[in-house]
């Protein structure tokens, strides 16, 4: 049964061209030289050049790249915490509320979501900046490292942990040497997924921002208001760019790990046999 | 020890009290409050006193919402762009999934993660590609026409139709990864049954295959259609002014208009309509955990 039939090949072929088709577009129009984005006018690299020149993306590139970072490394390790506690942590008061507060900023709008922490930072009367996008960020980016993190808790084995703790070690440091070194992937990953949501965020950036710090996001979206411009596809391309390689770097490396993992298993069965 | 754990619960805790639960309060309480002329927009503010807010607090946003149309129509027509949209994105995703499913085995590690690559590439940029496919003078109004099919172009951009294309494409891979998921499990075994017993393909299809990957469909359309219900991104770009969806009444109302209260308001009905889908969406999920454990 397990044999490509037609109809399969062309589903896929139809959707995969529907999923890559507007980016691959994309990525080839930023390369032409006229300045009407749907009229081809021959290979040019100059909008890449004027993009280099235009200061105002650069220093949204960079805010966006310091949110990301802060954002994504408070959230992974207040995703962590939360996640442990709600695999492992037990019984406490308020456990439910916490699962809540967890699992709901995930189906949230980010338009409430935006609202709401714009009118806490009002009422508080902290000004609108870069650290309030932090702050917004985090809050919900913790939730998705959280839900990463705890899918690998679930799974892992429970008494390696125990066996840390008969042999004497803290809590503190059986989660250390135990714990995290096994869930690492998942928080790495978590860690990923915060940074590419944060990098991607205009809904929430631009309630929380103010004058002062522009995200890449809200840079992008006050210039394809205006229609499809050349320099934003330039721009574009670099960032598939970097997330293909990313992505494709990533799986290289867990599959080579997954191969020598294996071999490593093998080995071991033959020095038991 | 004792103060580890609760360290290690309260500071996760605190923070998402105070900046996901004590907001949505505050939008809640700005909802019931009056328009007014001063920073910040709305009054009675907390300086007022808690008694004096109390009493002035009634449901007039409530019933201006409902006395006017827009808000009707603005939320009736998210609901059937998010349905309208849903559907789409099965009758789109299903075939994948299932061509993904059926495919020989060394070739799914590069199907699953052509599938999940978009997702990590900018939503933006993704609903902006279409902005030069779908406009008049676009990529696909060019091929259409030198292909000879048109005589003059067709009007995608600013429609409906743009917003259709523009949430199934972006949310395709929420809907083909659970059947995907669904449809490895499934026991082939069982079509091979069915087919011995005298099915014909597409009959063991609709009898064994749909049916068993029922739960796979029905996660990837509550994943499609709870966040394409509040979306703002999608019809303000391709959508134009014609497009109504509350995500973006709401924007306007708020960034626009400045009326915080309503725009408040907006953010609480629409809330209460999301809470139908999510529960049924938890309970799907918990008896699917439950089935399977």
């Amino acid at each position: 049964m397990r044999r490509a039939s037609w109809f399969n090949i062309t589903s896929l072929t139809l959707g995969f061209a529907f999923l890559y088709l507007p980016m691959v577009l994309l990525v080839i129009y930023s390369f032409n030289s006229s300045k009407l984005v749907t009229v081809w006018a021959g290979f040019s690299t100059k909008w890449y050049g004027e993009l280099l020149q235009n200061d105002a993306f650069l220093n949204a590139a960079l805010v966006t790249l310091k949110v990301a970072v802060v954002s994504s490394t408070l959230a992974t390790v207040l995703g962590t915490m939360a996640a442990y506690i709600l695999v492992r942590g037990g019984r406490f008061a308020g456990r439910t509320l916490f699962s809540g507060m967890i699992y709901a900023p995930l189906v949230m709008p980010e338009v409430i979501t935006g609202l709401s922490l714009l009118l806490l930072f009002i009422g508080i009367g902290l000004d609108r900046g870069t650290l309030t996008i932090v702050l917004a960020h985090t809050t919900f980016s913790m939730c998705y490292v959280s839900v990463v993190v705890s899918s690998r808790l679930v799974t892992f084995d429970r008494s390696l942990e125990e066996a840390a703790l008969d042999l004497g070690c803290s809590p503190f440091d059986a989660f250390r040497l135990v714990t995290l070194p096994i869930i690492a992937p998942a928080v790495i990953s978590g860690w990923l997924l915060a940074f590419t949501l944060s990098l991607d965020d205009l809904v929430i950036a631009s309630f929380t921002t103010g004058p002062s710090s522009t995200t890449l996001p809200i840079k992008i979206w006050s210039a394809v208001r205006l229609g499809v411009s050349p320099e934003i596809n330039a721009l574009s391309t670099i960032m598939i760019g970097i997330v293909t390689f990313g992505v494709i770097a990533a799986s290289l490396i867990s599959k080579r790990k997954a191969v020598k993992a294996q071999r490593d298993v093998r080995a071991a069965e033959r020095a038991v046999t | 020890m004792n103060i580890r754990r609760f360290i290690l619960i309260a500071v996760p805790y605190a923070w998402l009290l105070a900046l996901f639960l004590i907001p949505f309060i505050i939008v809640f309480k700005i909802s019931l409050s009056d328009l007014a002329l001063s920073i910040p927009p709305y009054s009675p503010t907390a300086k007022d006193g808690i008694s004096a807010m109390f009493k002035a607090f009634d449901l007039e946003n409530f019933i201006f919402l409902a006395s006017d149309d827009l808000y009707w129509r603005a939320y009736l027509s998210s609901l059937k762009i998010a349905l309208i949209s849903t559907i789409l994105a099965v009758l789109v995703g299903y075939p994948m999934a299932y061509g993904m499913a059926r495919a020989p085995e060394e070739w799914r590690p590069t199907l699953m993660m052509l599938v999940i690559l978009p997702f990590w590439t900018s939503f933006l940029i993704r609903v902006y590609a279409w902005v030069g496919i779908l406009s008049n003078e676009g990529l696909l109004n060019q091929f259409l026409l030198w292909l000879g099919i048109i005589d003059a172009p067709l009007t995608i951009m600013n429609t409906t139709t743009a917003v259709y294309i523009g949430i199934v494409y972006t949310y395709l891979p929420f809907m083909i990864l659970p059947i995907y998921a669904a449809l490895d499990r499934l026991d082939e075994s069982l079509i091979e049954a069915a087919e011995d017993l005298g099915c014909s393909r597409l009959k063991a299809f609709w009898l064994v295959t749909i049916p068993l990957s029922r739960n796979g469909i029905i996660a990837g359309c509550f994943l499609v259609f709870i966040p394409a219900l509040g979306e703002f991104v999608i019809p303000s770009l391709l959508g134009g002014s014609g497009t109504l969806m509350i995500g973006k009444v709401l924007f306007e109302e708020f960034f626009n208009n400045r009326d915080w209260p309503v725009a408040s308001a907006v953010a609480v009905i629409l809330l209460l309509i999301l809470i139908v889908p999510i529960v049924l969406f938890q309970r799907n999920q918990q008896r699917q955990a439950e089935v399977e454990s």
